[in-house]
């Protein structure tokens, strides 16, 4: 067949064409198609953060408040497992075998070859065990964390907690991705900047199988993790855990600054819970047995709550009128208890006995002379301006304002003005006789226990302060900031001496309100408040600070329902004043009696 | 003065022979590298595989030996008994043999496997040179036919029963040897038509399906070398048609579906061939093959639309479930994926020799046998693919040429029974690591790690090598 010879170039053709046909192929995976370069880098590098220990916590004396710890989570590739003992995996790490399946199941749901979460925070003990074993349960392997350590057990409120990142932080801040950690509260959230630190990357080689083979290009690529920076707070943990103990059984707050830096030095709501709760395993089911408490315990009273501050509010009148003008210090008005109700006592004739003796219808008239200043023939418009100066003045001494010191959900409070009362009541529908009860610190005044201690901070100072603070080192270092500049009130310091003066006399002398904050070596000046409370008892109200001379400390004391000021609150003040000053208890009858004292009174609210 | 029709190192193929070296010694060097451990970092290493290969390339010399000193009449004339032998060991495989791999085909003696299918390949090649040869051999005889397809077929049939699919295909590869010697045209196209749609059978590519249409334009113009207008035309059209859908396929989203695209460009093509075919010479064979060919592939296409389209997801994966078809990404799908990631990875040089991390780490599966192109394809850039795939061509093509300076018809069939299979394995086995075929699981000759794969390959080159170095004895 002479025709089939022809056929040998059929033949080479197609082989030829076919070549092509593969090299053309070829050309376009090896030089067109980048994508194929890219997912082979994807598919071979495994980059495995690196997570940088997050910043310690001390107290002001270098006490240790907040460490970190080894956890271990137990992390599952679903498609590298093979047959292993389960029951034996169940008893290594104490589930049972449902739960394992059910645990398997969540996993693979995720991915069947992405690393997923099979169960969280193994123990140490657990981890232990486990390790050795690792190679019997393929696919399985532990991830190291570092979790937080609350060492002291107290301070829940300031230094709050750390949880897992939520999706708005997530997409708003591209350090973060999905299941890290921050801080959620208190100093933690805060200063999470300072304390996170820098996460560093690690670039391996892996096989198919994730296993790491090989660190890449000898870890040219690689970049270290900068831990965290250490904070330094200005508590003092011994005040801190002090108050925390004479708190027990009550609802309120403490707070207590240092005037003359306006480092808070303890910051105390109570009820109190251990900040180790929110950490670990059992966090979610803690926060939700906390936040379904009657008495609110992850409320930070001290500075998110505001309350009316009842008596020792005259102080702050007292310096207003002074300031103003209406008001000398030999003023003295008549205790007319048909106009306000007051207790029996000598005669107010100057504005010190008026405050040593609390007199409610002194202030009354003191509080009718700054607003009906006759400047207007209407009293309603006289009233209007009256008001509106007082307020400009009143909030000169720290009320209505927000103190930025270092803790997420300082409350504001409220000072009411011309504005409120428009709102509430109508133009010029209002006047003295409608709001006289700010006078005497009730009413529709809302400040906060924080705002109060910074009150008797300026009070202590005779009129200057610093912005009330919580940090004291950043890094073992002073940080000079707002916090370091001092700033004045625009009242003479000379009023202060008479407030001052006043406040002695109400711990001092006899008549005095405050008597049972006395320290006999300690000159302490202080002043009762008791905020009637529509809703139940009577809250207990005592601002103080000692030594009267060069004050070392300025306190606020807020118990909620306890009644009158000078029985719960100024015993309370008085033990922490020794406490710091002195580190001892002259009086352990009275500290007993604060210890076991259970002032639980259920508001009205809570009870229905 | 020795004869020099005689003198074998005169008369043998060095070109060959050195090729066959070079194709060795590259598979040996990227076996290293694909299975390359640093604890065992000698390439002499014999408790690794790239140490055993040498052992195997060691005895494959020896092989070479043995095969050129035998006489070449021993071959055309012992072609029958070691076909019965073949035949012998595929049925003992399957009572004797062990299962690897979900295929019962080799042999275990020892801590030595052997897979008699590799060597049935020499001795069916061979029986099918001495049958076709033989004076009693006749396309005419309907007797002939009988025993041609039974001599092809029965080995099939017994490498079908062991699972080894892959491997029964092979012998599909001979259609080459026939066409040359003879076969009807027709029952050529529709042999070459059978195995490209077994192929497409097992997988839905459409740029597969369109590469097989190219391939059949350039057949179906080979076969009539382009003499005439019509076959120009068809030819002119297949390329037209294949050019522009692989643009369509590659470089374009625009469209909806592609699927419809081609549908009315297979329409459009039909239609014009046919007017043109008409009006210019009524030959109805060209258009029934142009017909058939372009109707196949629209009923395909089609298929595959109302697949995708019409049908809910749910019941596509029942009738995937049915069909067997792995819809897991680390199924089959993965391995090509990762394998065309290794191959496309290493750009136009490579990323060195070792360097490869797609290969060495595991991504790629079977990388020292079925999947050693990836290798290559990873650690030597397209510089080291072309050279390889030019290389196998080179030895493809060189052996159809000097297949064709044989006297002996014999010698002739057995060139051809080589070349048809190199090129079956060659093409096959890279175009599955490229994603151009189904992964079949054949080997690439001379690379792949494995004494019988070499072995015999090596004896089926060199029994032609030693046949041609004889062709000036006239034998028969």
């Amino acid at each position: 067949m002479k025709n089939d010879d022809k056929r040998k170039y059929a033949i080479i053709g197609i082989v030829v064409v076919l070549f092509l046909i593969i090299w053309i192929k070829l050309f376009n995976l090896q030089i067109l198609d980048i994508s194929l370069k890219i997912s082979s880098d994807n598919n071979s590098q495994r980059r495995v953060t690196v997570y940088p220990s997050r910043g310690l916590i001390y107290d002001r004396n270098g006490v240790l408040l907040v460490s970190n710890e080894a956890a271990y989570d137990l992390m599952l590739i679903p498609k590298n497992m093979r047959e292993f003992d389960t029951l034996a995996f169940c008893n290594d790490i104490g589930i049972t075998k449902e739960n394992f399946y059910e645990r398997l199941k969540t996993c693979q749901e995720y991915s069947s070859y992405r690393p997923s979460l099979f169960y969280k925070q193994i123990t140490a003990t657990q981890f232990a065990i486990l390790q050795e074993k690792m190679y019997k349960y393929p696919g399985f392997f532990v991830q190291n964390r570092t979790l937080r350590r609350y060492q002291e057990g107290i301070a829940a409120h300031i230094l709050g907690d750390v949880g897992e990142v939520d999706l708005e932080t997530l997409k708003s801040d591209p350090y973060y991705s999905g299941g890290d950690y921050a801080g959620k509260s208190g100093v933690e959230q805060y200063y999470e900047k300072e304390l996170r630190g820098k996460k560093g990357i690690k670039i391996y080689l892996v096989d198919v199988y994730s296993n790491i083979k090989d660190s890449y290009m000898d870890g040219k690529y690689d970049t270290l993790a900068e831990p965290g920076k250490d904070l330094t707070l200005t508590i003092d943990v011994e005040l801190q855990r002090y108050g925390e103990y004479l708190m027990q059984n009550k609802v309120g707050s403490i707070v207590a600054i240092e005037p003359s830096s306006g480092e808070i030095l303890s910051l105390i709501s109570s009820p109190v819970y251990d900040p180790q709760l929110l950490v670990g395993r059992e966090r979610g089911k803690n926060y939700d047995s906390l936040l379904n408490e009657p008495t609110k315990p992850l409320i930070n009273r001290a500075i998110s709550s505001t309350y009316p501050p009842g008596s020792i509010f005259k102080l702050a009148v007292s310096i207003v009128g002074l300031q103003e003008g209406v008001l000398k210090p030999y003023t003295a008005y008549p205790c007319d208890k048909s106009i306000v109700g007051c207790h029996g006592h000598p005669p107010a004739n100057s504005v010190i006995r008026a405050i040593q003796y609390s007199c409610n219808p002194y202030y009354y008239y003191v509080f009718r002379s700054l607003i009906q200043r006759g400047i207007e023939k209407s009293i309603f418009r006289d009233s209007r301006i009256g008001l509106d100066l007082w307020k400009q003045k009143i909030v000169a001494l720290g009320f209505e304002r927000a103190y930025d010191i270092g803790i997420p959900g300082v409350n504001v409070g409220q000072v009411p003005g011309s504005d409120f009362y428009d709102k509430l009541y109508g133009k010029h529908r209002w006047a003295f006789s409608t709001i006289y009860s700010l006078g005497i610190g009730q009413g529709e005044l809302l400040i906060s226990p924080l705002q109060m201690a910074n009150f008797c901070a300026i009070i202590a100072n005779r009129g200057f302060y610093y912005n009330p603070h919580i940090i004291k080192e950043i890094d073992h270092k002073t940080v000079q900031d707002k916090n370091t500049q001092k700033i004045f009130t625009p009242f003479d310091k000379k009023h202060f001496e008479v407030v001052v003066e006043g406040m002695d006399k109400v711990v001092n002398e006899e008549f005095g309100t405050g008597f049972y904050a006395r320290i006999d070596d300690i000159r302490v000046c202080g002043k009762t408040g008791t905020a009637e409370n529509p809703h139940g008892d009577d809250h207990s109200i005592f601002v103080a600070f000692a030594p009267k001379d060069q004050p070392k400390i300025a306190i606020a004391v807020y118990i909620e329902n306890a009644g009158f000021g000078g029985v719960w609150a100024a015993p309370i003040a008085k033990l922490m004043i020794e406490k710091y000053i002195k580190d001892s208890i002259s009086d352990p009858r009275l500290e007993k009696r604060i210890v076991e004292a259970n002032l639980l009174n259920m508001t009205p609210e809570d009870a229905e | 003065m020795p004869n020099k029709r005689d003198n074998i190192l005169v008369n043998i193929d060095w070109t060959t022979i050195i090729v066959y070296l070079i194709l060795v010694f590259l598979g040996w060097i990227n076996i290293y590298s694909a299975v390359y451990d640093e604890n065992h970092s000698s390439i002499f290493d014999f408790s690794q595989r790239y140490g055993k290969q040498l052992v195997w390339i060691g005895a494959a010399l020896i092989l070479i030996f043995i095969v050129l000193i035998v006489d070449s009449k021993f071959y055309s004339a012992f072609a029958f008994p070691f076909y019965g032998i073949g035949i012998l060991l595929l049925i003992l495989v399957l009572f004797l043999g062990i299962e690897v791999n979900t295929s019962k085909s080799w042999f275990e003696i020892g801590s030595f496997r052997m897979q008699p299918v590799e060597f049935t390949k020499i001795t069916i090649c061979l029986a099918l040179a001495q049958y076709l040869s033989s004076l009693s051999f006749s396309w005419q005889k309907t007797k002939s036919i009988i025993v041609l397809i039974l001599l092809i077929a029965l080995p099939i049939l017994l490498i079908f029963i062991q699972n080894d699919t892959g491997s029964a295909l092979v012998f599909f590869a001979f259609v080459f040897v026939l066409f040359r010697e003879g076969l009807n045209r027709v029952l050529f196209i529709t042999s070459f038509a059978l195995i490209a749609l077994f192929i497409l059978a097992l997988v839905t590519n459409l740029e597969i399906l369109v590469i097989t249409i190219l391939v059949a334009g350039v057949i179906g113009f080979a076969l009539t070398n382009g003499r005439n207008l019509q076959t120009q035309i068809i030819f002119y059209s297949f390329l037209l048609y294949a050019s522009v859908s692989l643009v369509l396929l590659n470089y374009t989203d625009i469209f909806l579906d592609k699927e419809i695209v081609l549908i009315l460009i297979n329409v459009g093509v039909i239609a014009i061939q046919m007017l043109i075919i008409y009006f210019v010479k009524r030959n109805k064979t060209l258009l029934l093959f142009g017909l058939l060919i372009i109707g196949v592939s629209t009923f395909v296409f089609s298929v595959d639309y109302l697949f995708y389209n019409a049908l809910q997801p749910h019941q596509q994966n029942r009738i995937n479930e049915v069909l067997g078809k792995n819809t897991d990404p680390l199924g089959i799908g993965y391995n090509v994926n990762q394998s065309k990631i290794a191959i496309g990875s290493g750009g136009f040089t490579g990323k060195g020799f070792l360097q490869g991390t797609q290969t060495k780490y595991n991504f790629v599966p079977e990388q020292s046998t079925d999947f050693i192109f990836c290798t290559i394809g990873e650690e030597w850039g397209f510089i080291g693919t072309t050279t390889v795939l030019f290389l196998f061509m080179f030895l493809i093509v060189r052996i159809i040429v000097l297949s064709e300076r044989q006297r002996s018809k014999f010698s002739r069939i057995y060139g051809y029974g080589v070349a048809s299979i190199l090129f079956f394995h060659v093409a096959v086995n890279i175009s599955m690591t490229i994603g151009l075929a189904p992964v079949i699981g054949i080997p690439l000759p001379f690379f792949s790690y494995g004494g019988s794969s070499l072995w015999a390959f090596t004896i089926l080159l060199f029994i032609f090598v030693k046949l041609d170095a004889d062709r000036l004895q006239i034998f028969r």
